[in-house]
Parts: C-alpha cells; sequence; structure tokens
C-alpha cells in the first residue's frame, strides 16, 4: 500500500530549497524596502513563485498529512460511485485545468486593481500570504472534507457537521452573496461600456455569434466544441478590428452610444432572456468561448509580463492607506482583506472544490495538487493583475478609478485634482492616453475591467509594437472580461433562480419544481429583480457605483469563506485532531474579524451607509440639495439606497455571528466528545475498490 | 516522445472539454459495455446534449 509517509528528503533536494527561500527572501526584500526608485515587475513575480513553491511543499503538505491525513490507500468517490459521467477517476492534470478554469475569474483581475490605490505593496504582501494561509488552505481543506463524504456539497456538509438550521442559514447567505456578486459583475461591464460605441458594438456581436455557434453545435456539427470555439474566437476578433470602424463613423456610433443607466436596462433584460432561453442556445456557446479565452487572456497576460517587464509606477505604499482614498473608502485594516477577495481567499470556490472536483479526483494523494495547488495559480493571476494597474501611470490609474464627484468630468479638471493629491499628469497625457486606446475618455471607468485592459494594451504594445494596436489590444481585454462576466450573468441568474426554488419549496413544497414553467419565470423574475435592483443602484450612484458595492461583495465573499473555514475548522475538532485546529482556525479568525470590522464600519461611523443615509434625510427636511444628487427625487433615492445597503450589511453580519455561535457550540461538544465524532463515509480499500470493479 | 506528446494533448483536449462540462466519452462508453450491457450506447450528438443541459442545472459552477 501507498502512504504519504515522509520519507527522508535527499541532500540535494535540501540544497534546492535552501536555494528557493534565499531567493524568495531576496525578492521580498527588494520589493518591500526599495524606496525611491522603481522597481521591476520581475521582483513581484519571482517572490510569488518562491512563496508560493514553499507554501505549496511544504505547508500544503503538513495539511495533506497531518490535518486532513490524506490517504492514496483510500478509494475516493470517483471509484466508488463511478458512473462513467459525473464521477470518474480523472487523471491529476485534467482535474487541475478544470478545477482551475471553473475558480479563475473576474473576481481576481478587479480586486487587486482597485486595492492598487494603497500602492502596489500591501496588496502583494495579502495575496502572497492570504493565500498560502487562508485561501488555499480553505479550498484544499474543503476538497479533502468533500472527498471524504462521498463529494458531498458545502450545504450538505454544513447540515451534517453544522445542523439543518446552520445549513438553511448559509442558503440564504449563498443567495445573498450571488445577488450581489451578480450586481457588481454586471456594473464592472457598464462601467466598461458607458459611451464607447467600440465595446458595446463587439461585446453586442457576442450575442449573434454565440447564436450561431449553438446552431452549428446543435445541427450542424454536434459536440465539436473546440471546432466551434476557434470560428467563434475569429469572428469575435473581426468584430472588435470592425467596431474601430464603427466608433469612426458618427452615425453608426450613436447607434451604440449608451449611458449607465441605459446600459443597466439592457442588461437587466439581457440577464432575464439568457436565462430562460434553451442553454444551447445562447448560454452554453458563449460559455465554451468565454472559457478558453480566459484561460489563453491569463497565458497572454503572463507572456506580456514577462517579456515587457515594465517597472512598476505606482507608489510601494501610497498616502491612501489612511481611508481617504478615492477608489473606495475605508482604511487598510480592514478594507484591503475585503477588496482583494478573490486571488488571496474566495469563499466561492468551496462551492466548487465541493462540487464537481471532488468527483473527479482518482486518488486522495491528488486532492494537495488539485486544491492548494489550484488556489496558488490563481493567486498568481492576481499578482499579475496587480502588476497591470501598477505599471501605469499613477495619474492615469487614478484618472480611471475615481468618481466624476471627486475629479470631475474634463481633462483639465480630473489632471488638476490627481496632481494635488500627489501624482502629477497633465490634462494632454489623459486624453493622449484615451486617444491610444481608441476612446474619446477614460475618466472614472472604474470596476478594474478597463484599467486592466489599458494596462494589458500597454504591455502588449510594448510586446508586439503597431499603428492602432494598442486600441485592438484595449478592446480585446474589455471584450474578454466582459464576455465571461456576461456568461456569469446568465449562469448565475440559472443559478440564483434554482436557490430561489429551493428557498421558496422549504415554504411551499409544489414551489421546488423545476420543470413548472410558471414557476421558472417567477422565479427568474425575483433573481433578475434583486441583481438588477443593485445594478441599476450602482448605475445611477454619483460616487460611481463600485464604490458603494465592492464593500458589500467582498463582505459577502469573505463571509462564505469564513463559514468553509469554520466547516473546516469544526471538523477538524470532530476528527480529535485539536491540536491542528489553528491551520484553519487563524484564517477563520481572521476573516470573521475583517467581515465584522468592515460591516460595522460601514453600519455606523464617517464612511458608513447609515450616516450617507443620515445626511441625505436632514438635508432633505431642510429641503436642501446636497451634490451630487441634482433633484430631491434624487436625494430621496441616495437616502433609499443607502438603508438598503446598510440592511443588507446588517445581515451579512448577522449571518457571520449565527455561523459563529454554531460553530463554537459544535466545536466544544466536540472537544469534550473521546471519540471522533465527524460525518465521514467509511474506509474502502483502494485496493480492493478497483479489484471489485474489474470482477 | 511521439507517445509522450499525443498523451499530453489528450490530455489537454480532455481538460478542454471537461471544463465546457463535457466529460470524456470513450470513458463514458467503456464504462456502460463493462457494467450495464444492456443499455443502448448514445451517440455522441446525444451524450454532449445531454451533458450540455445538465451542466446548468446544478449549483456552483463557476467562480466570479
Amino acid at each position: 500500500m501507498e502512504t504519504l509517509a515522509t520519507r527522508p528528503a535527499s541532500m540535494a533536494s535540501k540544497l534546492a530549497w535552501a536555494v528557493i527561500a534565499v531567493i524568495g527572501a531576496a525578492c521580498l526584500g527588494v520589493i518591500t524596502l526599495r524606496r525611491g526608485e522603481p522597481i521591476n515587475a520581475i521582483w513581484l513575480v519571482a517572490a510569488a513563485v518562491a512563496v508560493f513553491l514553499i507554501g505549496y511543499r511544504f505547508y500544503g503538505r503538513f495539511i495533506e498529512l497531518h490535518v486532513l491525513q490524506m490517504d492514496p490507500g483510500r478509494a475516493p468517490p470517483s471509484i466508488l460511485r463511478n458512473d462513467g459521467l459525473d464521477y470518474v477517476p480523472t487523471d491529476k492534470w485534467v482535474v487541475f485545468g478544470h478545477h482551475f478554469a471553473a475558480i479563475a475569474g473576474a473576481g481576481p483581475l478587479v480586486g487587486p486593481v482597485l486595492a492598487a490605490q494603497m500602492g502596489y505593496l500591501p496588496g502583494t504582501l495579502w495575496i502572497l500570504f492570504g493565500v498560502v494561509l487562508g485561501g488555499a488552505v480553505q479550498d484544499f481543506m474543503v476538497l479533502g472534507l468533500s472527498v471524504r463524504r462521498d463529494a458531498r456539497s458545502l450545504g450538505h456538509m454544513l447540515r451534517e457537521e453544522l445542523g439543518p438550521f446552520a445549513g438553511v442559514v448559509a442558503m440564504f447567505g449563498l443567495l445573498a452573496l450571488m445577488m450581489i456578486v451578480l450586481a457588481v459583475l454586471a456594473l464592472v461591464v457598464v462601467k466598461a461600456l458607458t459611451h464607447s460605441p467600440w465595446g458595446t458594438f463587439s461585446v453586442a456581436c457576442t450575442i449573434p455569434i454565440a447564436l450561431l455557434m449553438g446552431i452549428y453545435l446543435r445541427w450542424l456539427r454536434p459536440g465539436r466544441i473546440l471546432e466551434v470555439s476557434v470560428i467563434g474566437l475569429v469572428l469575435m476578433l473581426t468584430s472588435i478590428a470592425y467596431g474601430a470602424h464603427i466608433a469612426a463613423t458618427p452615425d453608426l456610433a450613436s447607434l451604440f452610444d449608451f449611458d449607465a443607466k441605459s446600459l443597466a436596462w439592457l442588461l437587466i433584460g439581457y440577464g432575464f432572456f439568457a436565462s430562460v432561453l434553451p442553454v444551447w442556445l445562447l448560454l452554453a456557446p458563449r460559455d465554451y468561448l468565454s472559457t478558453f479565452l480566459k484561460i489563453g487572456t491569463i497565458l497572454l497576460l503572463a507572456i506580456a509580463i514577462i517579456f515587457a517587464a515594465p517597472d512598476l509606477q505606482l507608489p510601494a505604499v501610497s498616502r491612501f492607506v489612511d481611508g481617504t482614498g478615492p477608489v473606495f473608502q475605508g482604511q487598510l485594516f480592514p478594507f484591503l482583506f475585503i477588496t482583494i477577495a478573490c486571488g488571496a481567499v474566495s469563499g466561492w470556490h468551496s462551492i466548487i472544490a465541493s462540487g464537481t472536483t471532488p468527483k473527479l479526483l482518482a486518488n486522495e494523494g491528488e486532492a494537495r495538487m488539485v486544491g492548494y495547488g489550484g488556489m496558488l495559480m490563481e493567486a498568481f493571476v492576481a499578482i499579475m493583475a496587480l502588476i497591470a494597474a501598477a505599471s501605469l501611470h499613477p495619474g492615469v490609474y487614478f484618472s480611471m478609478n475615481s468618481p466624476s464627484a471627486l475629479i470631475g468630468t474634463t481633462v483639465e479638471h480630473a489632471a488638476a485634482t490627481i496632481s494635488q493629491w500627489g501624482f502629477v499628469v497633465t490634462p494632454d497625457e489623459l486624453s493622449r492616453t484615451a486617444h491610444d486606446i481608441g476612446e474619446t475618455s477614460i475618466l472614472s471607468r472604474a470596476g478594474g475591467a478597463p484599467t486592466l485592459a489599458v494596462g494589458m494594451a500597454q504591455l502588449l504594445h510594448n510586446i508586439l509594437p503597431g499603428e492602432r494596436m494598442m486600441a485592438f489590444w484595449y478592446h480585446y481585454a474589455i471584450l474578454f472580461e466582459a464576455l465571461f462576466i456576461l456568461t456569469t450573468v446568465d449562469a448565475g441568474t440559472r443559478v440564483g433562480r434554482f436557490m430561489i426554488q429551493e428557498i421558496a419549496g422549504l415554504v411551499h413544497a409544489p414551489l421546488k419544481s423545476t420543470e413548472s414553467w410558471i414557476g421558472n419565470v417567477l422565479a427568474t423574475s425575483i433573481c433578475v429583480g434583486l441583481w438588477g435592483y443593485f445594478l441599476y443602484q450602482g448605475a445611477v450612484d454619483p460616487l460611481g457605483g463600485i464604490n458603494t458595492l465592492w464593500p458589500l461583495f467582498g463582505i459577502a465573499n469573505q463571509m462564505l469563506a469564513a463559514i468553509a473555514l469554520m466547516l473546516a475548522t469544526v471538523v477538524t475538532v470532530k476528527l480529535k485532531r485539536e491540536r491542528y485546529v489553528w491551520v484553519p482556525g487563524i484564517p477563520a479568525l481572521w476573516l470573521v474579524l475583517c467581515t465584522l470590522t468592515a460591516g460595522w464600519e460601514k453600519l455606523s461611523g464617517p464612511i458608513s451607509f447609515t450616516n450617507a443615509a443620515q445626511n441625505y434625510t436632514q438635508a432633505l427636511q431642510a429641503g436642501k440639495l446636497m451634490a451630487p444628487a441634482k433633484s430631491l427625487a434624487e436625494m430621496q433615492r441616495i437616502v433609499t439606497n443607502n438603508s438598503v445597503d446598510a440592511t443588507l450589511t446588517a445581515v451579512f453580519m448577522l449571518l457571520v455571528l449565527t455561523m459563529c455561535g454554531f460553530s463554537i457550540y459544535a466545536i466544544m461538544k466536540a472537544w469534550r466528545s473521546n471519540v471522533p465524532t465527524a460525518h465521514e463515509a467509511p474506509r474502502v480499500a483502494l485496493a480492493s475498490a478497483t479489484a471489485g470493479q474489474r470482477s | 516522445m511521439k507517445t509522450g506528446l499525443s498523451s499530453w494533448w489528450h490530455r489537454l483536449v480532455q481538460a478542454a472539454r471537461l471544463s465546457c462540462g463535457v466529460p470524456d466519452y470513450d470513458v463514458y462508453v467503456a464504462h456502460l459495455r463493462t457494467h450495464h450491457p444492456e443499455r443502448r450506447i448514445p451517440t455522441y450528438a446525444e451524450f454532449f446534449r445531454e451533458r450540455q443541459t445538465a451542466r446548468y442545472k446544478g449549483t456552483g459552477g463557476r467562480c466570479c
């Protein structure tokens, strides 16, 4: 029988790890200590690689051997329940590829870009250490727990280990998180496409392209995914190239020129129709295209960073760590740890690590590579996004990410304000950047996507120069983000619909039936209505929306991560491995602390939703107008929105506290018990399971 | 060398399909043959359609 017992390491391997450790420490030293002169991005890349290698080899292995006690001689669900479809023992590289494609999304690209307002150092350190000690631990442990429980979902495991009520509470939390995720992602698209005929045209083109692909896959060449994706890619690149012509022709441009409000309505309508149409027609083909494009673009970004090797132009630590930043309000603690969720710790991954992945894993000994390793890869994507943002001119970065309420709507005003902040920039530099990327303005395009797109376009332009190429790359990057955000929006609306039906089914059982047409349309409308409300609120928000919604998203995502880590902590104690309780316990505690502090600051105090609502209410009662509202009706809307956001924040905090209560109760009970009380499936030896299948 | 390369290509295709929710058809057919010889073997097109619908039924699936 194979075991994971430690072999004594050879001298050569000890030496190699010592070298990696020294290189990593040296790179980290350069990043953290060198001041005054710009440092090259390669230092960051090298430091990240060294930290990740060491984390994977030592901490990941420690968790594998001692905390989870993964057992290569134990038959996993893929072998015990092999059905050739969902449960299939699969090659570890294939599982890794699938898992990474499922966890990597827009999150790790957006958060680090927003957090760059505090400089590149705080974000880098949080990503590096957050992932090794928190994010990867969460993904790996949830995967490990699920593999031991017939590949059960997170919700199911919570019900089993923490009690049925905890399961219901988590279900509501998940639905709320889902709605905020969809709203904030859709808002990223709105921000990127506002008054951008070129971008809007090429994004709109993905709909007919997807329909064409869907028909091709259904009737002409069934199931030829790779072939149809190549065709789709060629059509898409053509639409980007043609977009330049649209933007240059005023008559055509006006057809695709929308303000934020209209774009929000278009997206809401799109979300509704896309999620009631048959999946093969629109959703599935777009999903294929966006999956491949996502992986391709991540590779492209890696190549661009390594070959262009840009200097980081943003300061290591900016003065906005004090909480006065224009991109999001709030001090380094806790808001940095809320803003960068995906990439450091992402609660959402616990759903995937307890979804398809545990059904495919052929051996428990491969869980570390897939769970821990997959998350390290995502952290690497986050580091690359941070590099792309930090290699921009700081003036350009702040003009793109600050709301118009602060920097105004003209380049002159924006340049003057941002120069006052200490990042000297001329109006001409801002106009030239806009012109280079084929847009009329770059001001106040918060949300990460456009900033990343400009960063990526500049990097790619450095290695592949050419007339108008920057504009092409910019719109390519925008299209790529919009494409997979929209795919998430309609897939998410479907998932949200099932969740709503499940919750409704708790009250009235027949509502649960997913076959009923009326039930579907009703649940879809509720779902679209929920995220649509927050999207619209973000689109008309005078502070730009992202400013308000991203903290809510971060709090919700970290709340889910805290719940997943609490589950891991409870199970560790239930298995009577109390001495390792700190492994999931410390990151769980840290996230509870971050979400509760951030939640509290958003509930009371100067940057809170409550405070904003009160200020506007007082002004309303006095009959005064308060900027940036332009009418009493707008004032009223600001009051309502802030009250809704405050309520939601309170709900999230209550959820965290409730789950904390359940966890502490379960831990105390398990600690007193003399025998393990976790609900693991019984061990079946791998050898006997495979022998049984062969006979 | 050739076998090494082609096995990596096979893995790449398999991972790409799986990322879109389509598992390996040959594996499924082999499974049916050994364990359920009485069942009819679906064509690749049928198999593909069934998987495509199944992918968007459950919860989760992808990250933000």
